[in-house]
């Protein structure tokens, strides 16, 4: 990210996003991965940051399901533990909330929100994936 | 390595502003300056005799300019280091640092939110953030669920145990006179309450309401020259590990690990000399990760160590909260101040019916954010110096 005059972290993301992709950041001085995605790298401090594609798979971290309001049925909000060496928050869809369990097997797919929405990740299990 | 020396500085006055629902349209400052002249009071000092500010708060976003405009006083010196909860703790350090390098010598650090009186939303607005906001967590309550779901998983920790947390604050609020909760509370009560954030309901979380408080901090040499004896400030430990918690990098152990040994190394102490913990209880998981991150039990077993009342009145271990905590006493939203407030005072020997038997050393340990800033301070009578 040499000059953000021309992109930002978040911007290249959801570019990625769009395109039904997980991206997330490698620093290249350290082999460390970065996300979320920075303009520099934790740190090292370094400025070699190289975006990469996720393969999408996961595992629960932990997991809690929120009752927000009256008239709305309960949701999943977990971390998720990417198999590239990330962590972040994200939902599970196409289970009751409360099955949703701690070393769940998940896989990404990507909302594409709407006009006031940008798109963001969510996963749905994915049992039997190594 | 910290420059500052143990029981250099002391607390010589501590106050509450009005706590529970306030009159409409009272402002945030009008609860800080109420608690800053009681404070002045309680150590029989004048606001002339004030030369520094230490202020923080949700509502105001340049607290030591506010309530230095609101008491009219010019202070050579201030502070509005703000990191949630734990902010007032860390106050005290620098506080401490400020007074001995001569910046200044009669501190205030005061607080005041009016939370209850225009929503919890209103006095707390928060930050879009497109890696968390989109997955609609309650936060911070969703954050300290996912956190106790994880203690759950790793280590056995049950519902029950974390209801044990809210009970024990309870039979602690019905000794308080100043508790909002009034009517005893059971463990069913607490699991059968509205769930808000698995694995927590209502009553694993803290309080909404109106509140403040005050203390006053001053050198040693002063401060035994005024009204109260002095209650010393004998060690202090600040840390910081992440802002949100999709960033803390194990969700079962928090930076009071660090804070707390910094703590303990400035006051020359071990957990088992401490008589009595107040703890910042946000919610039912927090005590629970902070006996064990300040040493008082080994990680895992924090659930366990609230079993059977051990931590109420009367019980078998250290007391935990013995005003009530956030749970039942008050929690206008940053906590921290007045977690100090009641180590101060049991350490004084003001707390009547709770006051914990011989308690010549306590640790008010501040959280703030999402288990991300953990502030320790350790307070002693004279006879600990």
């Amino acid at each position: 990210m040499q000059s953000l005059l021309k992109e930002s972290p978040l911007g290249v993301y959801v570019e990625h996003c769009k395109k039904g992709e997980l991206a997330y950041q490698v620093c290249t001085d350290d082999n460390t991965a970065v996300f979320y995605p920075r303009a520099v790298a934790p740190k090292t401090g370094s400025h070699n940051l190289e975006w990469r594609v996720s393969k999408g798979l996961g595992t629960v971290y932990s997991t809690t399901v929120v009752h927000a309001a009256k008239d709305q049925p309960p949701h999943n909000v977990a971390l998720i533990d990417i198999d590239e060496g990330f962590r972040m928050m994200s939902r599970v869809e196409g289970i009751d909330p409360m099955q949703v369990k701690i070393g769940m097997r998940v896989k990404v797919k990507i909302n594409q929100g709407d006009e006031k929405q940008l798109p963001y990740p969510v996963f749905t299990p994915a049992e039997g994936a190594k | 390595m910290s420059g500052r020396k143990r029981g250099s500085v002391a607390v010589v006055g501590a106050a509450e502003s009005d706590l529970g629902l306030v009159a409409p349209h009272t402002s945030p400052v009008d609860l800080m300056a109420q608690a800053t002249l009681r404070a002045l009071d309680d150590a029989g000092l004048k606001l002339s005799d004030v030369d520094s500010l230490f202020v923080a708060a949700t509502q105001v976003r340049m607290g030591p300019m506010a309530l230095a405009e609101y008491l009219r006083i010019k202070p050579k010196y201030f502070d509005g280091t703000i990191i949630g909860g734990s902010s007032f703790m860390s106050h005290v350090t620098h506080a401490q640092a400020a007074i001995e390098a001569g910046l200044c010598e009669v501190a205030v650090i005061a607080y005041g939110s009016t939370q209850r009186s225009v929503s919890r939303a209103a006095a707390s607005p928060r930050e879009y953030n497109h890696y968390e906001s989109p997955y609609k967590p309650i936060l911070p309550i969703s954050a300290y669920a996912l956190a106790a779901a994880r203690h759950m998983h790793q280590f056995g920790t049950t519902r029950e145990h974390l209801a044990e947390v809210a009970v024990s604050a309870r039979k602690w609020a019905l000794l308080n006179p100043a508790a909002w909760e009034k009517e005893p509370l059971s463990i069913e009560q607490v699991l059968k309450a509205r769930m808000v954030s698995y694995p927590f309901t209502v009553r694993d979380c803290c309080l909404v309401v109106d509140g403040g408080g005050a203390i006053v901090i001053t050198s040693a040499a002063r401060a035994k020259t005024l009204k109260k004896k002095p209650v010393y400030v004998l060690g202090t430990g600040d840390s910081l590990s992440h802002a949100t918690i999709s960033n803390m990098p194990d969700l079962t152990v928090t930076a009071a690990a660090d804070s707390g040994a910094q703590a303990y190394k400035m006051a020359g102490i071990k957990p088992s000399d401490v008589k009595m913990l107040s703890l910042y209880d946000a919610f039912t998981i927090t005590p629970v990760l902070f006996v064990e991150d300040l040493g008082f039990c080994p990680k895992g077993e924090g659930g366990r160590f609230f079993e059977g009342g051990a931590t109420a009145p009367g019980g078998s271990r250290i007391p935990v909260n013995t005003s009530g905590g956030g749970l039942s006493y008050c929690h206008p939203g940053m906590y921290g101040l007045l977690v100090m407030i009641e180590a101060i005072r049991q350490v004084r020997g003001e707390c009547g019916k709770r006051q914990v038997k011989d308690c010549d050393v306590a640790i008010a340990h501040g959280n703030g954010g999402v288990l991300s800033s953990q502030c320790t301070v350790i307070f002693g009578s004279e006879a600990t110096l």
